[in-house]
């Protein structure tokens, strides 16, 4: 049963083997279910090997299938070896599971693409590293996937590497932002596996609970810093978010698969997988708890006032990844896992369903040019709608049950963080709804894009139904009080800390309060009462232009870090080298050649003689001292 | 057990020479030609028994000869391989009929020289590693230059003439110091036996000053920061299968030298040094980084790479633990067959454009897309992503560097970013973007054919290899490398157990200085 789990690999490695070599000779159409049907095949597996786990007694539920001996040199040891547990299945279950229907989405969304071999590659391949990444058992192989994730993220990104436009400039400049961007998180990972393996001696998962032990909290907290570094660059937290928006710039079933279903929660599902570590720090545990809200925070402050529809749904995403990221803080990793899984299905699904527009509006995404779509793209609109009610916390949809658990940790735990959450919570509601009415609702504010707005094809509608569907159903797998999920991680996570009946009940009235606050103030700013909301950005201007200029991130890193050490780097190579070093070496061989001037006459000027005579002068002077002082 | 078959190291070293000579007499550039690559291959061929006939977890010395050569002075033809040196014979072996075959395709200039040159090239370098005679290794360190001197100073770019002087004078006075170093040596020990002198015990203040000057030889040839300036004129003016070479293995024998020599012949004095040695280390894991970042000339940009890369490796060496250097041994192999790679595709494109500046690229990923996509792989191997081949030696060597110093892992993991940095920006302002010369479009350049891409594939199956399965390799490295580790450490403490006294230093150096 569990030595089959090679076939999740094989799948997707398969997938885009036959792609690269044979894919120029296929349509689109061929390749492109070549590669869907490599993932459907995997995300079978995946669920086989969950009920596998199911048939097994909740204490065994930790299976290792070693392949190979990776690295071995004297102590130390990274095996490339697969675990599957309670939380590897479910991630590769979410992974396999939306990775297929964005990749059938696909299908239709890149049907006009020319180079649809490579897209598809590229698609299988981030699979095959997102399940390396997930799945691997131990530090090492979870960098490899890590990295490959963050490869494949590039090229998606920059897919359309030959062009540019006034809101991304050169794509291909966003995926390169991306990848160094990321590197700056892996210089943590990096360090934090080196100090792991040196403190712990292992670098296993399953063998971190024992070693943990005698691991000095001082060292926990660092460990754990270095690891949170790590998860700011792949989950886009603070200070390394800044380049999700940028991503936005890749096809958008990228967006909605990896750029916001599965690779940016790898930080999430990394800081659950190491949770052995973060019991033994409370401090790092509380300032990834803040990193996590005040991004949230920052971020949704931003999205609200984006007219770009994918803008908005990335700097959603920045928010929402801040959510998991807290819980994760707070060791409330079941919440964590919980959210990580419900926001994959909605905020894919708004993706896909913003997707839907653009494929049918040529590219335009600008909420300004939209408006009164939902007659003309029913399916698009309800399935949107779906996906922003989500989002926004609207009672009984999944997350409204996966964010209400992670707000009533923070309520039990932290008030000031809780406080944070709710602010952010609300504006969540404004900004997905305010998302829904102006591109949805109202009238059509560019006629004539309005006049060629069709419905997408049943390709891209049925994935959006299914996900739609998931959207909506999906907090049953962790209901509050039954806590399905929660209990299936135990294995992985420990017990669950119990939440006192009143801060629940607490929790759950204030949540749906604000919720259905956001969405009424949505409502009155940007369709009824519209007049309103010029006048409140009128009166919020000084913080409206902030928020629009993205609070100016960006610029402050170019300011701070990148031309200082551009001009550095520039001073290095058009002065310190060539004139300083260079400059040294130079006078140093033209005071030589003034001094061989004088014996120049004893040379021929061939400079292979010189080799010659040092052989020489090796021979005589050996036989100088072998003679005369030995 | 292994089958032993007699000469075997000779007859690899020695068959390139016999090639080179056979070069020669043949009269024709195409039999020149093909000659020479045939040789090569017969070489790699041949050099493959060192693998299947491996004894594996032996740590010692494997396909031993050993004949007097030189009996006053004790001086020996004495070979062998051992884990440390086995892989930089193989990766010499791999990368000369590559660096040919280039050069068979792309080279029409006095061919029989050239050929004959790059034959030599082939012997001294791997006499280098195989020899265990101090005498004999100086031969073939020496013996490596002058070929590369005139390959560079003929077959290469407009500056040539100035570069080839600068790269031999500069490569030179290291040697003048080695052999100053080597009588040092055998003045004190009595002997050019490599590993009886890995055992020897010398006064500290001969190891000081033998051990500088070893060090320095090698900080040149390596070469380590600030001693770095000849490589970049020595990259960008030699032919393309010149840098290849340079880069993958001519490089190596100042790193190999530290290895083999300094560091443990001179515990002692190693030990006391290797803090700067180490901070000369990231100073170029850095430094070369920023420098790459600003090239305008791809060339040059890969040799400013090298200086980071070998500052890794360098690294490893110093911090003289079990990962540190096996991590070194293999990044060794990892950087001679990445930055091959890289000199091999920039030459490609260069052979097409005849231009390597960056500026008159642009969009290459829609016109030539298989040459393209290569040219990602190889970049990201030299990059150090998981999977493939520099990661496992990077990682490694921080690793050993973190138990010698913290700091100069965290130094050097800041360089992974760096990395990442300067190969993106080269990817990006050759590959993407839009084609706005018209010489890049697809009309105009054509991608990879069948030819190059049989020089390209094997080193991008290797990346995988090494990247995915570094224990083929490490299996054969490790036992030497804990031997050699086991040894320092007993001499190390042997002799703190003796403790040289410091007026005793003094009163040697006084000595020495009459």
């Amino acid at each position: 049963m569990f030595d089959s789990v090679w076939l999740l690999f094989a799948f997707p490695a398969l997938g885009a083997l036959i792609i690269l070599f044979a894919g120029r000779w296929m349509s689109q159409k061929v390749v492109g279910w070549i590669a869907s049907l490599a993932v459907v095949g995997s995300f079978v597996i995946s669920v086989l090997l969950w009920l596998g786990l199911l048939a097994l007694p909740a204490e065994e539920r930790s299976v290792t299938v070693h392949w190979w001996d990776w690295i071995t040199i004297a102590d130390f040891h990274a095996p490339a070896a697969v675990l599957i547990d309670p939380l590897s299945v479910v991630m590769a279950m979410v992974v396999t599971g939306v990775g297929a229907l964005i990749h059938i989405y696909s299908i239709g969304y890149m049907d006009h693409e020319p180079r649809y071999q490579r897209y598809f590659f590229y698609l299988n391949f981030f699979i095959l590293a997102m399940l390396t990444l997930v799945m691997s058992n131990n530090f090492l192989g979870m960098f490899v996937g890590w990295e490959g994730v963050g490869l494949a993220s590039f090229l998606l990104i920059g897919f359309w590497f030959d062009k540019r436009d006034d809101l991304y400039g050169w794509y291909a400049d966003c995926g390169k932002k991306a990848f160094i961007v990321n590197r700056v998180g892996d210089f943590g990972m990096i360090l934090a596996m080196i100090i792991v393996w040196s403190t712990l001696g292992t670098v296993v998962f399953t063998e971190l609970n024992e070693a943990a032990h005698h691991l000095a909290p001082a060292t926990a907290t660092l460990i754990c810093l270095l690891l949170l570094l790590g998860a700011t660059g792949k989950s886009a937290q603070i200070p390394l978010y800044v380049w999700l928006p940028d991503a936005m710039a890749g096809p958008t079933p990228v967006s909605a698969l990896i750029h916001a279903a599965t690779m940016v929660t790898a930080g999430v599902y990394m800081i659950i997988r190491t949770n052995a570590l973060w019991h033994l720090t409370v401090d790092a545990g509380l300032v990834t708890a803040w990193i996590g809200m005040l991004t949230a925070l920052l971020a949704a402050s931003i999205a609200i006032v984006q007219t770009d529809l994918k803008k908005i749904l990335a700097y959603s995403t920045v928010s929402q990844l801040g959510f998991m990221i807290a819980a994760a803080g707070l060791a409330a990793y079941g919440a964590a896992l919980f959210h990580l899984v419900t926001h994959a299905f909605f905020k894919a699904l708004l993706f896909l369903a913003a997707g839907s527009v653009m494929h049918a509006t040529h590219g335009v995404l600008d909420i300004n040019r939209l408006g009164g779509l939902r007659e003309k793209m029913p399916t698009t609109y309800r399935t949107f709608l779906v996906g922003a009610a989500a989002l926004a916390g609207i009672p009984l949809l999944s997350g409204f049950f996966s964010k209400d658990a992670i707000l009533v940790v923070e309520l039990q735990k932290n008030l000031a963080l809780y406080l944070v959450g709710i602010v952010t919570a609300l504006l969540t509601a404004i900004y997905s709804f305010r998302a829904v009415f102006v591109t949805f609702h109202g009238q059509p504010r560019d006629p004539h894009l309005y006049d060629h707005v069709h419905e997408s094809g049943p390709i891209m509608t049925v994935p959006l139904w299914i996900l739609a569907a998931l959207s909506i159903v999906g907090g049953v797998i962790n209901l509050p009080f039954v806590l399905t999920l929660e209990h299936w991680l135990e294995p992985v996570i420990g017990e669950h800390e119990k939440i006192p009946l009143v801060l629940e009940l607490l929790g759950i009235t204030i949540s749906i309060v604000v919720a259905v606050l956001g969405v009424l103030t949505a409502r009155a700013l940007y369709l009824t009462q519209e007049g309103w909301a010029k006048q409140l950005a009128q009166s919020f201007a000084i913080l409206r232009r902030p928020a629009e200029n993205k609070w100016w991130v960006d610029e402050i890193y170019d300011v701070l870090i990148v031309r200082p050490l551009k001009g550095l780097a520039d001073w290095f190579a058009a002065f310190f080298d060539p004139k300083v070093i260079d400059g040294a070496v130079n006078g140093v061989g033209a005071a030589l050649n003034d001094a061989g001037e004088a014996v120049r006459k004893l040379q021929n000027g061939a400079i292979p003689a010189y080799a010659l005579s040092i052989l020489v002068g090796v021979v005589a002077v050996l036989f100088y001292f072998l003679f005369f002082v030995g | 057990m292994a089958l032993s078959i007699p000469y075997l190291l000779t007859i690899i070293t020695f068959l390139p020479l016999a090639g080179a000579a056979i070069v020669t007499l043949v009269p024709g550039d195409g039999a020149k030609k093909w000659l020479a690559l045939a040789t090569t291959l017969v070489t790699f061929l041949v050099s493959l028994l060192l693998w299947t006939n491996w004894q594996d977890g032996y740590a010692g010395m494997q396909f031993v000869e050993d004949v007097v050569w030189f009996a006053p002075l004790g001086i020996r033809y004495a070979l062998g391989v051992d884990g440390v040196s086995l892989f930089l014979v193989l990766l010499t072996t791999f990368l000369m009929p590559i660096a040919v075959f280039y050069s068979v395709l792309y080279v029409e200039h006095r061919v029989g020289a050239y050929m004959a040159l790059m034959l030599l090239l082939e012997t001294a370098m791997i006499g280098v590693f195989v020899a265990l005679d101090l005498v004999l290794f100086f031969v073939f360190f020496e013996a490596s230059l002058i070929p590369m001197y005139f390959l560079i100073g003929e077959w290469g770019g407009k500056n040539r003439v100035y570069a080839a002087v600068k790269f031999f004078l500069y490569t030179f006075a290291g040697s003048a110091l080695m052999v100053v170093a080597i009588l040092i040596v055998y003045f004190s020990t009595g002997t050019f036996d490599i590993l009886a002198l890995q055992k020897a015990q010398m006064p500290l203040a001969v190891q000081t000053w033998a051990f500088l000057a070893f060090s320095l030889a090698f900080a040149v040839k390596t070469p380590l920061f600030p001693f770095h300036t000849w490589l970049p004129d020595a990259h960008v003016q030699a032919p393309t299968a010149g840098s290849i070479i340079l880069a993958g293995v001519l490089l190596k024998m100042g790193t190999y030298g530290f290895l083999r020599l300094a560091m443990p012949v001179f515990p002692q004095a190693a030990e006391q040094f290797g803090p700067l040695l180490a901070t000369l280390a990231v100073i170029g894991i850095l430094y070369g980084a920023l420098v790459a970042l600003m090239q305008k000339d791809i060339k040059s940009l890969v040799a400013y790479s090298s200086v980071a890369h070998l500052g890794y490796v360098m690294l490893g060496i110093v911090a003289m633990n079990a990962q540190g250097v096996s991590g070194s041994i293999l990044q060794m192999v990892n950087h001679g067959l990445s930055t091959g790679a890289l000199f091999l595709m920039v030459g490609l494109l260069y052979e097409r454009r005849h231009t390597r500046m960056l500026d008159e690229f642009g969009g290459l990923w829609a016109s030539v897309p298989v040459y393209t996509g290569l040219f990602l792989v190889v970049a990201m191997s030299s990059a150090g992503l998981p999977g493939l081949n520099g990661f496992v030696g990077e990682f490694t060597i921080m690793l050993g560097a973190y138990n010698y110093m913290p700091i100069f892992a965290v130094l050097a993991a800041a360089g992974v970013i760096l990395a990442a940095w300067y190969l993106l920006t080269a990817f990006r302002k050759m590959a993407q973007g839009e084609i706005t010369n018209p010489a890049n479009d697809r009309a105009h350049l054509k991608d990879l054919n069948g030819k190059e891409l049989a020089m390209v594939i094997p080193l991008v199956i290797l990346f995988f290899v090494i990247g995915l399965f570094p224990n083929l390799f490490f299996d054969k490295i490790n036992p030497s490398v804990e031997a050699m580790l086991e040894t320092r450490a007993a001499i190390l403490q042997q002799a703190t157990a003796e403790q040289t006294p410091a007026f005793e230093l003094a009163e040697i150096m006084a000595t020495e200085a009459q």
